[in-house]
């Protein structure tokens, strides 16, 4: 679809939203809007498409109260300047957007996370993303570096890039728009993704990628919308496996499952982001006992935090209860440099292999 | 020489004077704080005490002046029956030496020594006598006296008696010196305050370091004196019993009948005959052994509880209400006055009262007054069975929430009254935990507490309403305009919605470009009459409806429109103007109007 058709269908969808209300008033109707409900209660599995969607439940706001009726204000405000944006071919951020509501007088916005949540409200109504509505995110993406060749649309024109060759030791910047990429080719088995930065230099610095024809990537802790989608199109695209690497503690399982299953804040847009094939690699609560990791007592909120990942329906896996369980009864945590103590090689010699040849990867 | 000896040498008896001078924080003066309030509080007491005795509407004036660095001068005067000159020295110069003490009744001061205490602080911190004024009628001149206390004899040390001009015609005024500081300020204006709120007969006017306050009068009736009554034959003590025997002449069942009250010749037989004692011997020649065995008799009989409407002065729920409102600006407040029960052979009465809102203060705990025969109780509230009561009260189950004490703007007020109310110690700071009382509070509280939640919960629907109707006023027609805009369609009538909503009667008023929109809709059932004033800088003169009057008001006008609406219809009128100024509507029912200014945004 080209970019101008595309257009067309998000006002077509932003104004469909007014014009419900619109009719619901010349019924003699209270204007309301209803959405999902956005908890962890709520979301289904898709058999379909493999991810975790919002399920059937959901709130009606009806603007009969004054809190809901500034909801629906608001929303249409937001919509009337969306509108306008399509219309006049500019984009804005979501943090733009929230000082320009400013001039709104009573639909303005108290804090950024309302007009956040209005936004993702509306990508669920219209089933599509916020750059649909030409909202740029501000978060940077993440990183790339592996045997990979790509061509990127920049507002400069076209550029073609190899992720190893072409880049340095940062590797090569996930763009905010990644449909602005093309594969061209690749060399690579398999893509590994890892939390942290000092993961990411390790495996570079070994000559993991090479070694091994791996793609790396650096997820920067819980992986911005870009860098989710960035990796589901290489999965998709490219056939590749993808494997998933962050510390092992309760907080970095939830990084690994919102790349996997979709995140609950925004599982309206799991069946663009998610890439349910996404294996975890590591560190497995297992590996703490089997390689005798260093570790560190797990805190009162990693404790609640793995409670509350046994009643996650994204966790409701035979995996996943043994290895929480079974981190809840060492009460321990380590984090993905722990390796080291068994020397710099360790993880990239010894652990990486093995775990993949278990994993039927290599 | 033996040690007994010795120690005999130096063992001699002391004066109660010379025991409260060691002791002074029994009595209340544990620091110089603390001394200036139980001073004035003592002195507050008697004048209350001696002006209802005197049946008149208490006049009474405190003043406080620093005389020199750390020196205060204490003066309390009242418009009281005064005292006999011969009186004086012994009522303010010796310890222990009172009317009140030997009567069973309600009355502010008990032991008589409140005051004569005060006296010997002061002579105890800067040496100075206490001087007094008192004149018991317009006719009798005044007199004044400078006073000592000899301690170790606990008698008056007169330094001083002259006939005096004053210009009251009767009264009592003391004048105090003793060191002291300021410390207590706010403590002591609030002593001032709880007692006008328990005593609304009372005119109290203070002049505190040079500030001046004043607690008016909140009702003119003079309180009737409580009447003194015998003793009850349940709870009375042996050594009463034995004092009373003693120096009486008659038989004991005349005796008995006589002595005490509630007690008949039934059941003065029905104790005899228990005790195994014939009626006709003289009680003056019982032995102990006997008497002891009819006590246990008198406690076995039933007698009714004692007369308390005689001996006792509640306040009384109008009156409460009444002071309260005097000097608490609240929303809600309702008093409750329980039924004269006993412990321990004495009468007792619990007062309670519960206000809610205003201007209370929202935050952190409710606000506990304590009372005990009119006299508010300042410290000690942990210690004190009036608060262990006050928190035993679930009073998350009336809608409030609870920390030990309810929180938020809640004000709490419980008076006990008695004969003798059961102090934890002589300072008389906070009541003893008898659980018949704690009882009686516990109920009261309770009976109050769901009258607040009914409050509360109707005030809590009224302002949703009121919320939503505002809401709906002012944001829908907004959502339309912006909807409107956005489909590029004209802007959507909104009254069926508004009057779906609503069924309410709504005035509203817009300015845009410079014209001025009034209207009124009826979205009732039933046909409307009223008036719409509006107060703003315009005329109106060129209004299509002009106003049925005008009247200038310095620079702006004041409009007044008389409309009748049918049923489901509406009124518009429309002026070129600024808009602005001060909308509303009347001849309504305040629960079925609605005014919304849209040029307030």
């Amino acid at each position: 679809m080209s970019s101008k058709d595309l257009d067309a269908v998000a006002r077509r969808q932003l104004v469909g939203i007014a014009e419900t209300w619109y009719d619901q008033f010349t019924e003699g109707r209270i204007p309301s809007v209803t959405l999902p409900t956005r908890t962890k209660q709520n979301i289904e599995y898709d058999e379909a498409s493999e991810v975790w969607k919002y399920g059937e439940r959901g709130t009606t706001r009806t603007a009969n109260s004054e809190k809901s009726a500034l909801h629906i204000l608001k929303m249409a405000y937001v919509i009337g300047f969306l509108k306008q944006q399509l219309q006049e071919s500019r984009s804005s951020t979501l943090r733009e957007m929230y000082y320009i509501s400013e001039g709104w007088k009573r639909a303005k916005f108290s804090a950024q996370d309302e007009s956040n949540m209005l936004v993702e409200d509306l990508e669920i109504i219209t089933e599509l993303s916020r750059e649909a509505f030409h909202l740029r995110p501000e978060e940077d993406g993440a990183s790339v570096y592996g045997p990979l060749r790509l061509k990127e649309t920049t507002k400069r024109g076209v550029r073609d890039i190899h992720c190893q060759q072409d880049v340095g030791e940062a590797g090569y910047p996930i763009p905010n728009n990644v449909e602005n990429i093309e594969f061209v080719e690749h060399d690579a088995k398999f893509i590994i993704a890892m939390e942290t930065g000092g993961m990411y230099a390790r495996l570079m610095e070994n000559g993991f990628d090479e070694e091994h024809d791996a793609i790396l990537v650096h997820l920067k802790g819980q992986p911005a919308r870009s860098t989710r989608r960035m990796l589901r199109r290489m999965n998709q695209d490219l056939g590749l496996p993808v494997v998933i690497f962050t510390d092992g503690d309760p907080w970095s399982y939830r990084i690994y499952a919102s790349v996997a299953y979709g995140s609950i804040k925004a599982a309206h847009m799991s069946e663009i982001l998610a890439t349910p094939a996404a294996q975890f690699i590591g560190v497995q609560p297992s590996d703490i006992s089997d390689y005798n990791l260093p570790s560190d007592k797990l805190t009162e909120g990693d404790i609640a935090a793995l409670k509350s990942e046994l009643t996650d329906p994204r966790f409701d896996t035979e995996y996943w209860r043994r290895q929480i369980k079974l981190q809840l009864e060492m009460g321990l945590k380590s984090e993905q440099q722990a390796f080291a103590s068994r020397g710099l090689d360790f993880v990239t010699k010894e652990y990486l292999p093995a775990r993949l040849g278990e994993m039927g990867i290599l | 020489m033996a040690l007994a000896e010795k120690l005999a040498a130096q063992q001699r008896s002391i004066s109660v004077a010379e025991f409260f001078e060691k002791n002074k924080h029994l009595l209340g003066f544990d620091s110089p704080t603390r001394g200036i309030i139980t001073t004035i509080k003592e002195a507050v007491d008697n004048s209350l005490d001696a002006c209802e005795e005197a049946e008149v509407l208490p006049d009474i004036f405190v003043s406080i002046v620093k005389t020199e660095k750390d020196v205060l001068r204490i003066a309390v005067e009242d418009n009281g029956p005064g005292i006999l000159p011969e009186k004086v020295p012994f009522v303010f110069g010796k310890l222990l030496y009172g009317s009140r003490f030997h009567q069973i009744r309600q009355s502010r001061g008990q032991q008589g020594i409140g005051i004569s205490a005060a006296v010997l602080y002061a002579q105890l911190t800067t040496g100075i006598p206490a001087k007094v004024w008192s004149r018991t009628d317009a006719r009798e001149p005044a007199h004044l006296f400078e006073l000592m206390i000899k301690t170790e004899k606990n008698e008056p040390e007169i330094l001083r008696h002259e006939e005096v001009e004053w210009d009251r015609t009767h009264g009592t005024r003391i004048e105090i010196e003793f060191t002291g500081t300021m410390a207590a300020k706010k403590r002591l204006i609030d002593y001032l305050r709880y007692t006008a709120v328990v005593n609304p007969h009372a005119r109290i006017q203070a002049d505190i370091d040079g500030e001046f306050y004043s607690f008016d009068r909140g009702s003119e009736e003079v309180i009737t004196p409580p009447e003194a009554i015998a003793p009850h034959p349940h709870g009375i003590e042996f050594g009463t019993l034995k004092r009373m025997a003693s120096v009486s002449s008659d038989d004991v069942e005349t005796f008995l009948i006589n002595s005490f009250s509630r007690l008949g010749k039934k059941s003065a037989e029905q104790m005899l005959s228990i005790a195994g004692i014939k009626g006709t011997r003289k009680a003056k020649g019982l032995s102990a052994e006997q008497l002891k065995v009819l006590l246990d008799a008198m406690q076995t009989v039933n007698v009714p509880p004692p007369p308390a409407s005689l001996c006792l002065s509640p306040i009384g729920e109008e009156m409460i209400v009444q002071g309260l409102e005097k000097e608490f600006q609240m929303d809600f407040v309702r008093a409750r006055t329980r039924k004269a029960q006993v412990f321990s052979g004495h009468p007792f009465i619990v007062e309670t009262a519960l206000g809610y809102g205003g201007k209370l203060d929202s935050e952190g705990q409710g606000q506990l007054l304590r009372f005990a025969n009119r006299v508010p109780l300042l410290y000690q509230q942990g210690a004190c069975a009036i608060t262990n009561a006050v928190s035993e009260v679930n009073w998350k189950a009336y809608n409030l929430s609870q920390q030990g004490l309810p929180t938020g703007p809640v004000l709490i007020l419980v008076h006990v009254a008695s004969t003798n109310v059961p102090f934890t110690s002589e300072s008389k700071d906070a009541v003893a935990a008898i659980p018949e009382i704690e009882r009686e509070i516990v109920l009261a509280l309770q009976d109050l507490g769901r009258e607040l939640k009914t409050f509360i919960n109707k005030r809590e629907r009224s302002k949703l309403a009121e919320t939503r109707a505002r809401a709906i006023c002012s944001i829908i027609p907004d959502i339309a305009g912006k909807v409107a805009e956005i489909v590029e369609r004209p802007i959507p009538d909104i009254a069926p919605i508004e009057g779906q909503i609503m069924r309410k009667i709504i005035a509203r008023k817009t300015t845009r470009d410079g014209t001025v929109e009034l209207s009124v809709h009826n979205y009732t059932r039933s046909p409307a009459e009223l008036m719409l004033y509006l107060i703003s800088a315009d005329d109106a003169a060129a209004a299509d409806q002009p106003p049925d009057f005008t009247d200038a008001f310095g620079d702006e006008f004041n409009k007044v429109w008389k409309i009748t609406i049918e049923p489901e219809s509406h009124w518009r009128v429309h002026y070129p103007g600024q808009g602005g100024g001060s909308l509303d509507i009347r001849g309504v029912d305040e629960k079925m109007k609605v005014v919304v200014d849209l040029d307030v945004q």
